[in-house]
């Protein structure tokens, strides 16, 4: 271990800045698979969030909890479950996903998806109901009126789109068991991370880790802009 | 407000834009999932040589590094096409039972204790591996294991249980990680472990450890490359993986292995008969 700190940082800024291929790959990796995850369950989850928060069915505390509830199952369980689904005895064994980008983007909408849903219905069930019936008894469609609703809402739901996506982007250990780190395939940031560390190649590493600490920066600082403007619009 | 809309359409367009570029180089070319221990693929083995047998058969090799254990089991669930591991009672058991078929030994090295270079156990005096893995537990020392049930788990299983020891011991510590992994920690810890060699000479510029310990028929390391069966599992990708392990056996890359160098030591010796 003869590297200093500050030598190790130089590589690390010197592997982003060179475009190193191999990091790039895995960065690209990263954003594509979460991003894929994200497209596919922001709209269910919102709906979800919107019947959650104002149809009054049976059981309908039943669902609130349990998704609540997911919001905090570790991800190595989620894992461990798209795990099993996935492998050739599972049940869902014949898709053959076990070890590919499509079986990570599985997990990580498992992993996204309630995170959304809870904060969505925080946001429906925060919005004065009269929006709604206003808009209903002026004719609007059912869809419609969600979307206007929607728009109203804009910016506590981009929140909740945010506080998801940066769950699944930065999680390990779903996108470890069930991506398998196969470089230029399911090696994303967390796993590349982990498995440089534990090769003793740090430099890499922190480099990969700059970009999540970059970006968590910038997430962040959208958070807190779009928090700034949304408390002042609560009237 | 318009700051909102533009940060909304570029989350979407980027979102489009990764959608597109999720074609994964895995489509470029027939797949083959080669389950294999973290040794082969820590000490940068498999990435000095397989690209060379994907540009010439047109194959992409899709790596899982794992632990021996796992990587058997992972053939015997026809979740991968090919396994490559060194447990030879494990793997006896993986082809009797009918998951592997066709195994090939096609290189070795040995299996070595490290241990801190002031050796606080005096196990550089042991006659042979199980007189060493006597005094770690019998003198006040640290001993990391893998505990992962990896090849270089089992074998160490094997040595305790020779030794007669139960491996609960003070100094004992299981840690569930990765050859390489395990390395650092026990550099951390200046405690004695069980490694493969090729690991340790891809490491060794990184550990304040020393060789405690080598030689003797106990510590040998054999690897195998194991096909799945085709009758257990029809749809695997069978033809590649069977290129894949032909193509470890052909005299050009059983010279490969024995060229692959770390830091100017040869990590592997290739051992293919006929």
């Amino acid at each position: 271990m003869n590297d200093g700190w500050l030598a190790l940082l130089q590589q690390a800024f010197s592997l982003l800045l060179s475009l190193n291929p191999d990091v790039w790959a895995i960065i690209n990796i990263s954003f594509s698979v979460s991003f894929a995850a994200l497209l596919i369950t922001v709209v269910p989850s919102i709906i979800l969030g919107f019947i959650l928060a104002f149809s009054h069915f049976r059981g309908r505390w039943v669902v609130t909890n349990l998704i609540q509830t997911l919001q905090s199952i570790p991800t190595v369980v989620i894992g461990l479950l798209v795990y099993l689904l996935l492998t050739r005895q599972g049940v869902l064994g014949d898709l053959k996903w076990l070890f590919t980008q499509q079986g990570m983007i599985l997990g990580q909408m498992l992993i996204c998806a309630p995170v959304m849903v809870a904060l969505s219905q925080a946001a429906f069930s925060s919005v004065d109901r009269r929006a709604w019936e206003t808009s209903r008894t002026l004719g609007a469609s059912w869809l419609r009126a969600v979307w206007t609703l929607c728009r109203e809402l804009r910016v506590p739901l981009l929140l909740a789109i945010i506080a998801a996506f940066s769950r699944i982007l930065t999680e390990v250990g779903c996108s470890m068991m069930v991506g398998g780190n196969i470089m230029n395939v399911t090696r994303n940031i967390p796993t590349a991370i982990a498995l440089e560390t534990s090769k003793g190649d740090f430099a890499q590493a922190i480099a990969l880790g700059l970009v999540l600490l970059i970006l968590a920066l910038v997430l962040n600082f959208i958070l807190g802009s779009l928090r700034g403007k949304a408390l002042p619009r609560s009237h | 407000m318009l700051k909102l809309k533009a940060s909304v359409s570029m989350l979407l367009a980027a979102t489009v834009f990764s959608g597109a570029m999720l074609s994964p180089a895995a489509l470029a070319g027939e797949v083959i999932k080669l389950a294999t221990t973290t040794s082969t693929e820590n000490s940068g083995l498999l990435g000095a040589i397989l690209p060379k047998f994907e540009a010439e058969s047109g194959y992409t090799v899709q790596v899982i590094a794992t632990g021996t254990g796992q990587a058997l089991k992972l053939g015997s669930q026809g979740d991968v096409d090919v396994v490559m591991t060194h447990a030879p009672e494990a793997e006896a058991k993986f082809v009797a039972d009918g998951y592997g078929v066709e195994p090939r030994g096609i290189m070795e090295n040995d299996f070595i204790v490290l241990g801190p270079k002031n050796d606080p156990a005096a196990v550089k005096a042991s006659k042979d591996a199980v007189d060493a893995f006597n005094k770690i537990a019998t003198k006040p020392s640290q001993f990391i294991s893998r505990g992962d049930n990896s090849g270089t788990h089992m074998k160490e299983l094997e040595i305790w249980q020779a030794a007669a020891v139960t491996p609960d011991f003070a100094g004992y510590t299981s840690v569930g990680q990765g050859m390489g992994k395990t390395l650092l920690m026990a550099n951390e810890l200046q405690a004695y472990t069980l490694a493969d060699r090729g690991t340790f000479i891809a490491y060794k510029a990184k550990l304040d450890l020393t060789i405690s310990y080598e030689g003797g028929a106990a510590l040998a390391n054999p690897y195998q490359i194991i096909l799945i069966n085709s009758e257990k599992y029809p749809d695997l990708n069978h033809k590649g993986a069977k290129a894949l392990s032909d193509w470890f056996i052909s005299p050009a890359t059983q010279t490969m292995i024995n060229q692959f160098t770390v830091q100017g030591e040869q990590l592997f010796k290739a051992t293919y008969k006929k």
